[in-house]
């Protein structure tokens, strides 16, 4: 995608601003918190605040198929303060079932004025996926299938966003035996960019950085090999986490609301798929950064990993099932405690652990050596 | 000679719903509700962990997030015979009451208000005239002339652009739109105020489990230890953090919602003899103040209503038999066995398997005198009902609650109507404002117990004695009940050897948004429809409003599960 993509014919996001009453210091104040949201250096500001001045507002056509609107749920969750204000007027939300004041004709009507004035131009956005069982029979808007909306709107689109895990990779209906053929967007459209931004639901300013990323420097983001945006999903929750010591430790909840539940132990033992999850959770943490699943004693559940809801139970150790002993064999320290617990049969086992404990628990009161344990 | 106009997407709602209606002499005579996606949840849940099961329901639905989970934990508990702390419970019910505040406001403003709000009316609004309104029906800061000033000129200039976004090809200027320019303009800044508003108040969610949308549950309580001494536990910061949260948010539902409603309500008194439809209501109870089995302490009181008659309260039995059913008449699956189509089942006999025998798309029309929904079409004691907040503040209304009597009588008293008002699309949008009132107070009284039972030396999150599946019984039935802000919700489950055998869900929108029955029975959206008012038969003003005023959740509403053989078949793929 060339750097002009996103050109479209309309007020920039400058001019709109400034019309909507802000000053230019607003502005300014704006485009710094979307270059610190999309991770640039200070340094970056400028090009950011260029960009707003001179690009101009993306139209985006935002489809639901079989979704739960979670996704849209934490799109408004998105937490600066001017972000959800302002991101639905600079990117002049043209379609979604969700919020648009029109319904029935008069909405099939928006869609389509979008679709031809600003062809080739649009923003698709998608929610949930597409049941292709039965001819799309399980899945019909205006009394058309949703594989059929979904082909006309994405033919004239500049770029695809998929939407959370439905959209990426099917999510709970596409659990076995996908009863729907519910289908990813990827498996359908050929020859757009797609951009895939998994978890049910994404976190909401991850969805907003996506956007901003889109228009403020009119390519999409860099993608890592599965489609995902590098900013967001290129580190393990694992490796993010504020309890990775205790797992380096062998210091573990064993059931929950025990007693190393209450010290913060970490929660592998109990489930938690943060050692097989990329994901930004452990980074930027939930609604404005309240807290995240971890935080809150809860193991992750990988929602943003293909095929998650059959990848082994919620409560069994992420050792149990296929693959984990590999992405734990890049990490030394890891692995050691993956040797005591993957052989284990109960989870009280883990106490082989214990002896090597006390050692590395003093270091974890440095808080210093786990860091270097890390891999990069 | 009636038309037949076709509503589809019906917008601002979760979900994809069509409304068929035919319109005669400008009203309503017939009217068709269908549900157009499906996911077949309960066919994936089949030989899974019922320990897992709340994180595939919770995706059942966004945003009525969390009342799925909830529901799932309460019927896996109830299978296992486990008894959660009061802590637990506490959490829980802090969580509900937060969904019920996010909910119904969102709802408010952001799906339901432009039925009645004319954005493009509020740019002729005098600002100086819109601040004293404001500040004569309530005390909240935000009501200067230059504060709704500087909102109309952001508007006009959005409005002047061409590129209206939500807004184009609204309804604007249709005669339907009844309020002063000052009022819009109030509805439309709130609008805006309420996206702000509405990602902090879920920010308990997230304190409590983990984030929002999509918070953890845990079959035996919560996930979210208490540990006053730790910096990962429900300590004293995360405790203030929550009671600063619910205070603002009592703050804003009394100070933003409540008065907008009243001041829109008052504009629109004739929708209070419109869409009344069935005049039978349901309630299942929520909100355990003395532990889930005692229901009588429950703060929603569970109940039937028939034929509007406030006298008689009927109890709710959800394990017989013969009080909860579902029929498929109308809808695209087939019964199997003795009785076929026609035939009502409990779910937890519940038997389905789906067969789409709806037109070839791209169509135009359905053929209503056959099927045409996804959605089944759930019966109590064979009646229609209606369920939801209407439902809940009658209940409580009749069961003469104090609290709700109070805040009933004073609204209508406020708004001079009579009780029969309340039996309408006004009705259903005024009583879901009250309830917020209620929540909002509740949630405080919950933090308050919490607060007191952690001080009495009572840290307990989680009952985990029965958590391993060895210490199970080998077969085990569970139901489990919630009050989700749209409506009665139940799950059924059964259990063998340590996975799930079935597992069915009756959801709110089910009941109200179902097709017919097989007595040709009409569910609460299709009956509330009739009589309806239509002006233009080109703009479907009058139909979404009643809709709306229903809050359809269409996500929910539609599941099912597989024949027999097939699913045998697959427990075993599941079961490794």
């Amino acid at each position: 995608m060339d750097n002009e993509m996103l050109e479209v014919k309309q007020p920039t996001y400058y001019e709109e601003v400034i019309r909507k009453g802000y000053d230019r210091r607003d502005f300014m104040k704006f485009a710094s918190m979307m270059a610190a949201f999309i991770g640039l250096e200070k340094s970056a500001i400028g090009q950011v605040a260029t960009a707003m001045e001179t690009k101009p507002r993306i139209p985006i056509i935002w489809l639901h198929f079989q979704e739960c609107t979670c996704c849209s749920e934490s799109f408004i969750r998105s937490s600066h303060p001017m972000v959800a204000d302002i991101l639905l007027d600079m990117v002049s939300l043209d379609y979604t079932e969700t919020l648009m004041a029109a319904s029935g004709v008069q909405a099939e009507q928006s869609l389509k004025n979008t679709m031809k004035k600003y062809k080739g131009e649009y923003i698709l956005c998608v929610e949930g996926s597409v049941p292709v069982a039965a001819d799309g029979v399980y899945c019909m808007i205006g009394g058309k299938t949703s594989m059929h909306i979904l082909e006309e709107a994405a033919a004239d689109a500049k770029a695809i966003i998929a939407w959370g895990s439905c959209a990426s990779n099917g999510c709970v209906q596409s659990a076995k035996p996908n009863p729907t053929q519910a289908t990813p967007i990827h498996k359908l459209i050929t020859g757009k960019p797609i951009i895939k931004v998994p978890g049910c639901p994404p976190i909401g300013e991850v969805m907003a950085g996506v956007i901003v990323h889109l228009l403020t420097f009119g390519t999409i983001p860099e993608l890592d090999r599965v489609g995902r945006p590098k900013a967001f999903y290129s580190k393990r929750v694992h490796d993010s986490c504020y309890r990775r010591p205790y797992f380096d430790a062998g210091l573990f909840v064993e059931t929950f609301d025990d007693e190393n539940a209450k010290k913060g132990y970490c929660l592998y033992n109990v489930g938690c798929k943060g050692p097989t999850t990329y994901n930004a959770c452990g980074v930027m943490k939930w609604n404005g950064g309240t807290s995240y699943p971890i935080q809150s004693g809860h193991g992750c559940i990988g929602c943003s990993e293909e095929n998650y809801w059959d990848n082994g139970r919620l409560y069994d150790r992420a050792s149990s099932f296929a693959g984990f002993g590999i992405e734990a064999s890049a990490d030394n320290i890891g692995k050691i405690a993956l040797g005591a617990t993957g052989v284990a049969i109960a989870a009280h086992a883990v106490a082989t652990n214990f002896g090597k404990k006390e050692s590395i628990h003093e270091l974890e009161e440095e808080g210093k050596e786990s860091e270097h344990e890390l891999p990069s | 000679m009636s038309k037949r106009i076709v509503v589809d997407p019906v917008t601002r709602i979760e979900g994809h719903l069509r409304v068929e209606a035919d319109i005669e002499n400008g009203k309503i005579v017939d009217a068709f509700s269908s549900g157009t996606m499906v996911r077949l949840l309960e066919e994936i849940l089949r030989g899974r962990d019922p320990r897992d099961a709340w994180a595939f329901v919770g995706r059942v639905c966004g945003v009525c997030t969390s009342t799925h989970s909830l529901t799932s934990v309460r019927t896996v508990e109830d299978a296992l015979d486990i008894v959660v702390p009061p802590n637990a419970e506490l959490v829980r019910n802090l969580m509900h009451c937060v969904l019920y505040m996010h909910d119904h406001v969102v709802h408010f403003y952001h799906l339901h208000a432009m039925d009645w709000v004319d954005v493009v009316a509020a740019l002729k609004a005098d600002p100086k005239k819109t601040s004293e309104l404001a500040q004569t029906i309530s005390k909240w800061p935000k009501s200067s002339p230059g504060y709704f000033s500087d909102i109309q000129t952001r508007i006009k200039k959005f409005v002047d652009s061409g590129q209206l976004g939500i807004f184009a090809n609204g309804y604007w200027g249709h005669p339907a739109y009844k309020l002063p320019a000052e009022v819009n303009l109030i509805g439309l800044a709130h609008y805006l105020e309420a996206l702000d508003w509405q990602k902090e108040i879920v920010k308990v969610q997230a304190i409590f489990g983990g984030k929002n949308p999509h918070p953890n549950y845990l079959v035996g309580g919560m996930a979210c230890s208490i540990s006053l001494d730790d910096v990962s536990g429900i300590n004293a910061e995360r405790l203030a953090y929550v009671h600063q949260l619910l205070k603002q948010g009592k703050e804003f539902i009394n100070q933003v919602y409540i008065p907008d409603l009243m001041a829109i309500a008052s504009f629109y008194k004739d929708w209070g003899a419109i869409g009344g439809g069935l005049g039978n209501y349901l309630v299942y109870g929520d909100l355990p103040t003395k532990g889930y089995r005692d229901t009588a302490s429950y703060k929603f009181p569970s109940g039937a209503i028939l034929n509007k008659d406030l006298s008689k309260v009927y109890d709710v039995d959800l394990r017989k038999e013969d009080e909860v059913q579902e029929f498929i008449t109308h809808s695209w699956y087939d019964y199997e066995g003795e009785g076929g189509k026609a035939k009502g089942l409990h779910p937890w006999k519940g038997e389905s398997k789906i067969n789409y025998t709806g037109p070839k798309p791209p169509f135009e029309h359905l053929d209503t005198t056959k099927e045409y929904s996804y959605l089944k079409t759930p019966r109590w004691k064979g009646n229609a009902m209606e369920v939801g907040p209407l439902a809940r503040v009658l209940v409580g209304y009749a069961r003469g609650r104090e609290d709700y009597k109070a805040i009933v009588d004073k609204t209508l008293k406020d708004l001079d109507i009579p009780v029969a008002a309340l039996f309408s699309t006004l009705g259903r949008t005024a009583a879901r404002g009250l309830e917020a009132i209620l929540a909002a107070d509740w949630a405080l009284e919950f933090y308050d117990s919490l607060i007191a039972n952690i001080k009495a030396g009572d840290t307990r999150m989680a009952e985990m004695s029965k958590f391993e599946p060895s210490t199970w019984p080998k077969v085990a039935l569970g139901v489990g009940h919630s009050e989700a802000p749209r409506g009665a919700l139940a799950h059924w489950i059964n259990i063998k050897d340590e996975k799930i055998a079935n597992y069915q869900l009756v959801v709110p929108t089910t009941w109200n948004a179902s097709p017919r029955d097989s007595k040709g029975q009409m569910s609460a959206y299709e009956a509330a429809l009739i009589d309806t008012p239509v002006h233009d038969e080109t703009q479907p003003l009058e139909i979404i409003r009643t809709i709306h005023s229903f809050d359809p959740c269409m996500a929910c509403s539609v599941h099912l599960y597989d024949e027999e053989g097939k699913t045998i078949s697959r427990i075993s793929v599941l079961g490794d």
